[in-house]
């Protein structure tokens, strides 16, 4: 099972992701965008920060994330059977 | 494509394509879990219940499977630009004809979100093509 921490953090990096994402779009067609460069970076190290307190604590999001013995990647819940 | 930013563009709209379609599956997956057959039935969806039982199986709403085929590709930079920002537009009012068919608030929302990307899909692809038409313009001076 899976706690409302869990699901928690996983929506903060969730939003984040987005933001990046969103930005990512944005900086293909206005690379010479200092500030929306900024923003990208920020939010993502902000991202990889999340995402490495969230592995630590619950296992790897993706599959080249690093994982204990045995394969931990395998294990519940998977993103649609998460209840939010 | 031609120039970098084109390139970009169309990577990685595609990706979030493929995400969308993750989100539509969770979606259908939420909304069908655990509903017996007779419940689907009632839903309107016995015809896919007797073909596809609980399964994501991708067909539009008259029931016709999705194909590749449906995907269009000239070769022709302003041409494919067209079509991805025609494609951004179909998407966007289907899911205006989707948000009317439901009350759900968390369907609606999902919808809403998807719907928006669209919108912003369509300003990048539309900048892409100004920048492509830039790039081809000035290609001419040798």
């Amino acid at each position: 099972m899976y706690s409302k921490d869990m699901v928690n953090l996983l929506k903060e990096i969730m939003a984040i992701d987005f933001v990046v994402y969103e930005l990512a779009l944005f900086l293909d067609t206005h690379p010479n965008d200092r500030r929306a460069l900024e923003d990208h970076n920020n939010f993502s190290r902000r991202s990889r920060e999340l995402r490495s307190i969230f592995e630590k604590k619950y296992g790897p999001l993706v599959l080249d994330s690093e994982s204990e013995f045995p394969y931990q990647y395998i294990n519940n819940p998977w993103p649609w059977e998460i209840r939010y | 494509m031609p120039i970098p930013q084109a390139k970009a563009v169309l990577t990685d709209i595609g990706t979030e394509e493929f995400a969308h379609w993750e989100i539509i599956g969770t979606l259908i997956y939420k909304l069908t879990e655990g509903a017996t057959p007779e419940q689907l039935r009632r839903a309107g969806l016995g015809d896919h219940y007797a073909q596809h039982d609980h399964a994501l199986y991708p067909h539009d709403a008259a029931g016709v499977p999705w194909t590749a085929a449906y995907i269009q590709a000239t070769g022709d930079p302003i041409a494919d630009l067209h079509e991805n920002m025609a494609a951004e537009q179909k998407a966007r009012t289907t899911y205006e004809h989707l948000i009317n068919l439901t009350d759900d608030p968390g369907v609606i929302a999902t919808l809403a979100f998807l719907r928006e990307r669209e919108i912003v899909h369509f300003q990048r692809f539309g900048e892409t093509l100004m920048l492509v038409k830039e790039y081809m313009n000035k290609k001419h001076i040798f």
